[in-house]
């Protein structure tokens, strides 16, 4: 059995948020990820993110292929429908989602294997059509499950547990995601937290498709010396853009006004994101200026992070479809099934 | 109704076929359709077989029409008339007229010697040089030569010039010059067989009133049809060939029906995907979140959804797929006929799976096999495949008038409410409560206790994952039951039976029009037989009983390797050799011909002892 639940013991001292839940409450079944493993920090922020948004999890979808990344969609949100569908094509079934309850919050998580071989098409094809939707890629380099292949985003160089080198050039999901028009793009480190749910926490709240690429390194195959997905490699090695402070609608109106943000961004629905100045400087609504920082710094070996680029005026794929507001899903019978009348009409267009 | 007979005197009225032979992308096709709807409105049955190559211009194409006042639809099994517009293929467009038919040409240029027969009359119409003459733009002067010759046709066939000009008026109403022209062109070829030929030919039409309640609709059309009708909103799909008219339909009724005429917001998303799997995911995602959603695809398209087949089934997840068939295998002859998906789609995926199949024999039933295909997929939570074919989908079909019942209200299976979870003690995905093998679902968004988790990995019937043998299989043997149940739900056969009859005929799909055609005739020459349609499945009884219950059992089919039949061997037990396979995969329709020699041939073979 690898499906573990975990005991309902709950301290009464956790704090609930305004939904009278407390973050045991968007927890899900115990994870059988390996001890140490990125993509269990990656889980709890992304609990954390649910718990302070308010989010009631049976509002909420989570969707997944295959892989170590994907099998996390099962330890957390208990009370959220979640869907782990096939290798790679998870955004299928996503945008299919979608497309029938744009009211869900989905999200949507996958592994570089699943999102950048097997289902690279897919992954791309999301991002085209703007599907509504916070993808987290949980990214280590490397093919976990089937214990240590070299995986797409194996950059050159990067040695094996066996040490054996890569000698193909890796896929960059930032800049792929930049170069597709993706309107949210960011990158962060599963050893990061701070960073981590902030950006996860805007990513939900975008309007149209989020991507956050998480450095989450894999204790089992790709943790050693001689990796560039390794913790040691990802914390010496990153350049944090600009620290992040997410500003939910509910708080805008209480908080007093930061003087410190150089950037804020306005969500779709009111909240706002604000930027912290932490280095040079840094337009995160500049596209070409985010696509250029990623190159800059891999050039450097380094490994630029944070929310790299933001767009809230994008349309998403309801938008861009002109869908009815409300879900497809719950549309009645009657609102869709033009009748008797309309079809002897029509017959008459066939003589 | 007079005696059925394939090989007709040479002259005859309203029971003839004639084909007319051009180059592709040269506007033949509007002209055709003119001609099919012309007859169509003297209240003669008619049908139209467009065999067309894949490519947009330049290739041979052939349009076959057949008027019949004892309405068969089935493709023609001979050709009283050719007419000849393609020098690329005078050769055997020549040789395709019956001894005793008619040629008519282009005599703009002089004929070759060797094409010469004189055993058919021959016409020459200089199509080429009139329109030359009366036409100053090259484009007017190639595309008005089709309506020449509709013209020619006109005369030659006695086809109404009323009817003509009023369709012709229906089309270009708003476009003055455009009929002007056209008008001239249909005068150039009427004119000039009354002045030339004796008129009209010994076979020709005139009207009745045999079709007030028909309509010409091609499959994919009435497929889209009955998406929008089952209430269908999420539509996925890759173009391909024959299907893409299917959901190109389903787009033009939901931009008809379906849109606020306020607002001008959609009730529909239709997404065409980056290719066939992820059509198949989008309809599968759209399905758990509660739309009716569907894909249309062929069978390259099919082969590529196989891994979400496999999902959908052992998730049970509805899932509506539409194969308009086509001949492969691989890339195949994409612009052809075939029943060859049968056995990847019965079993699609890896793993043990077996699916729901419908069975459309026109595109009638296309329309009530697409409404009837969301039913079970929400009822029984599988995939269900509506299994039409190119003929069926992009041939014009004289079909009875689809009718609506406003009462109609869909199945949707057994979906709970956040009520209705409530009132349970605990909800669990996959436990078998009422004993008929289906499993209640819940919907996201609805509730928090009936959330639950989808995984096409090892599940137990709480939804559980695990990898417990004797807790896999208990839903896997779950699976077998609602399968079985599902067999009692798709269409029974459809019988055609005769007393003292031990020979029995068994088909399905678009084959129906020319079988039924070959019954007629069969027992015309006195040779007693009964037919079985298939119209779904996995087979119920009835099927297994009409197998066992003749001596002889043809099984008629569009494929090489007898598919069919190796289904009913299959799933029926019933020995293979019991039944007689009657294979045409050429791609082109079925001709009612090929089934009367089968069985003909078997009784001479069976008389002389062979």
């Amino acid at each position: 059995m690898t499906s573990i639940a975990k005991p309902p013991v709950r301290h009464p001292g956790l704090k609930k948020n305004s939904l009278g839940l407390t973050t045991r409450d968007y927890e899900g079944g115990m994870s059988t990820l390996c001890a140490g493993c990125g993509h269990d920090s990656v889980t709890a922020a992304i609990i954390q993110a649910f718990w302070e948004l308010e989010i009631p999890p049976h509002r909420a979808a989570k969707m997944s292929g295959i892989g170590c990344s994907s099998k996390t969609t099962a330890y957390f949100m208990r009370q959220s429908h979640g869907f782990n569908s096939v290798h790679g094509r998870m955004p299928s079934v996503a945008s299919g989602a979608n497309a029938a309850n744009r009211d869900l919050i989905y999200i949507g998580i996958s592994g570089d294997g699943d999102s950048l071989s097997i289902g690279l098409g897919q992954l791309c094809h999301a991002i085209r059509r703007n599907v509504n939707m916070l993808y987290v890629l949980e990214n280590n380099g490397v093919y976990g499950l089937t214990k240590g292949q070299f995986s797409a985003s194996s950059d050159v160089g990067s040695t094996s547990k066996k040490g054996e080198a890569n000698v193909q050039p890796p896929i960059d999901p930032v800049l792929l995601a930049l170069t597709l028009g993706a309107t949210f793009v960011a990158r962060s480190f599963s050893g990061d937290k701070p960073q981590l749910e902030p950006i996860i926490k805007a990513g939900l709240r975008h309007n149209g498709f989020a991507l956050i690429d998480v450095i989450s390194p894999c204790v089992s195959f790709n943790d050693h010396e001689g990796s560039t997905k390794s913790y040691k490699y990802t914390r010496e090695h990153d350049v944090e853009v600009a620290d992040v402070d997410f500003v939910p609608l509910r708080k805008e109106i209480t908080s007093p006004e930061k003087t410190d943000g150089r950037v804020s961004v306005t969500m779709h629905d009111g909240s706002v994101v604000r930027f912290r100045e932490t280095g040079e400087a840094y337009d995160p609504r500049d596209r070409e200026g985010a696509y250029e920082h990623v190159r800059s710094c891999q050039a450097r070996g380094e490994i630029a992070t944070g929310l790299l680029f933001i767009d809230e005026k994008g349309q998403d794929m309801h938008a861009l479809n002109h869908t009815v507001a409300q879900p497809l899903a719950e549309l009645p019978f009657e609102a869709l099934c033009p009748g008797s009348k309309a079809l002897d009409a029509l017959m008459e267009e066939y003589r | 109704m007079s005696t059925p007979s394939i090989f007709h005197p040479p002259s005859s009225v309203n029971d003839f076929s004639f084909k007319i032979a051009t180059v592709n992308g040269t506007g033949s096709a509007s002209a055709n359709s003119l001609l099919m709807q012309s007859i169509f409105r003297m209240g003669i049955p008619v049908s139209g077989k467009n065999i067309f190559p894949s490519n947009i211009q330049g290739l041979p194409t052939w349009y076959e029409i057949r008027v019949s006042k004892d309405g068969y639809t089935a493709r023609p099994p001979e050709i009283d008339l050719v007419v000849a517009l393609n020098t690329g293929t005078y050769e055997r467009d020549i040789a395709t007229v019956r001894p005793g038919g008619c040629l008519l040409y282009d005599s703009s240029w002089p004929l070759e010697e060797s094409l010469l027969r004189d055993d058919i009359t021959m016409l020459g119409i200089p199509f080429g040089k009139m329109c030359v003459e009366a036409f100053q733009r090259d484009r007017d002067r190639t595309l008005l030569r089709n309506i020449a010759y509709v013209g020619a046709l006109a005369a030659l066939l006695e086809i109404e010039m009323d009817v003509i000009h009023q369709a012709l008026n229906e089309k270009f109403s708003k476009k003055k010059a455009l009929l002007d022209a056209n008008f001239t062109a249909l005068r150039l070829g009427y004119d000039y067989v009354k002045a030339n030929f004796q008129s009209p030919l010994p076979f020709h039409l005139e009207p009745m009133n045999a079709n007030a309640d028909y309509v010409l609709m091609d499959g994919n059309t009435a497929a889209a049809l009955g998406a929008v009708y089952a209430g269908a909103t999420v539509g996925a799909w890759y173009p391909i060939t024959p299907a893409t008219s299917l959901m190109e339909a389903f787009t033009m009724f939901c931009n008809q029906y379906r849109v606020d005429p306020v607002t001008k917001e959609k009730k529909f998303c239709i997404i065409q995907a980056e290719d066939e799997l992820s059509a198949a995911g989008i309809v599968i995602g759209a399905n758990w979140a509660g739309a009716r959603s569907f894909t249309s695809t062929a069978g390259p398209g099919i082969s590529l959804m196989q891994e979400f087949i496999g999902l959908a089934y052992y998730t049970e997840t509805p899932a509506i797929i539409f194969d308009v068939q086509r001949t492969g295998p691989s890339t195949g002859m994409p612009t052809r006929t075939q029943q060859a998906d049968l056995i990847s789609i019965a079993y699609a995926s890896h793993g043990d799976t077996k699916h729901i199949m419908l069975f459309p024999a026109n595109p009638e039933e296309c329309f009530y096999d697409a409404v009837k295909a969301f039913d079970l997929a929400e009822r029984f939570q599988t995939p269900v495949f509506v299994v039409s074919d190119l003929d069926i989908g992009m041939n014009d079909w004289m079909v009875k008038r689809l009718k609506w019942d406003d009462d109609f209200r869909p199945d949707r299976g057994k979906v709970l409410n956040a009520k209705e979870v409530e009132k349970l003690k605990r909800f669990s995905r996959y436990v078998d409560a009422d004993g008929d093998g289906i499993a209640a679902r819940t919907l996201p968004g609805v509730s928090a206790k009936g959330s639950y988790f989808t995984r096409g990995s090892g599940h137990d019937k709480l939804g559980n994952y695990t990898e417990d043998s004797a807790a896999y299989q208990e839903v896997m043997d779950r699976l077998v039951r609602k399968l079985a149940n599902a067999a009692k739900a798709v269409p029974a056969p459809e019988l055609n039976t005769q007393k003292g009859a031990d020979i029995g005929i068994v088909g399905f799909g678009g084959c129906h029009a020319a079988i039924r055609e070959a019954v007629d005739v069969l027992r015309a020459q006195g040779v007693a037989v009964d037919y079985m349609r298939i119209r779904g499945f996995p087979f119920d009884q009835p099927v297994a009983d009409f197998l066992n219950a003749h001596e002889t059992v043809f099984v008629v089919e569009q494929n090489r390797d007898a598919q069919m039949r190796s289904l009913l061997a299959i799933e029926l037990g019933v020995p293979r050799d019991h039944m007689r396979p009657v294979l045409d995969y050429d791609g082109l329709p079925l001709t009612a011909h090929v089934v009367v020699s089968a069985v003909t041939n078997h009784l001479e073979k069976k008389r002389v002892g062979v």
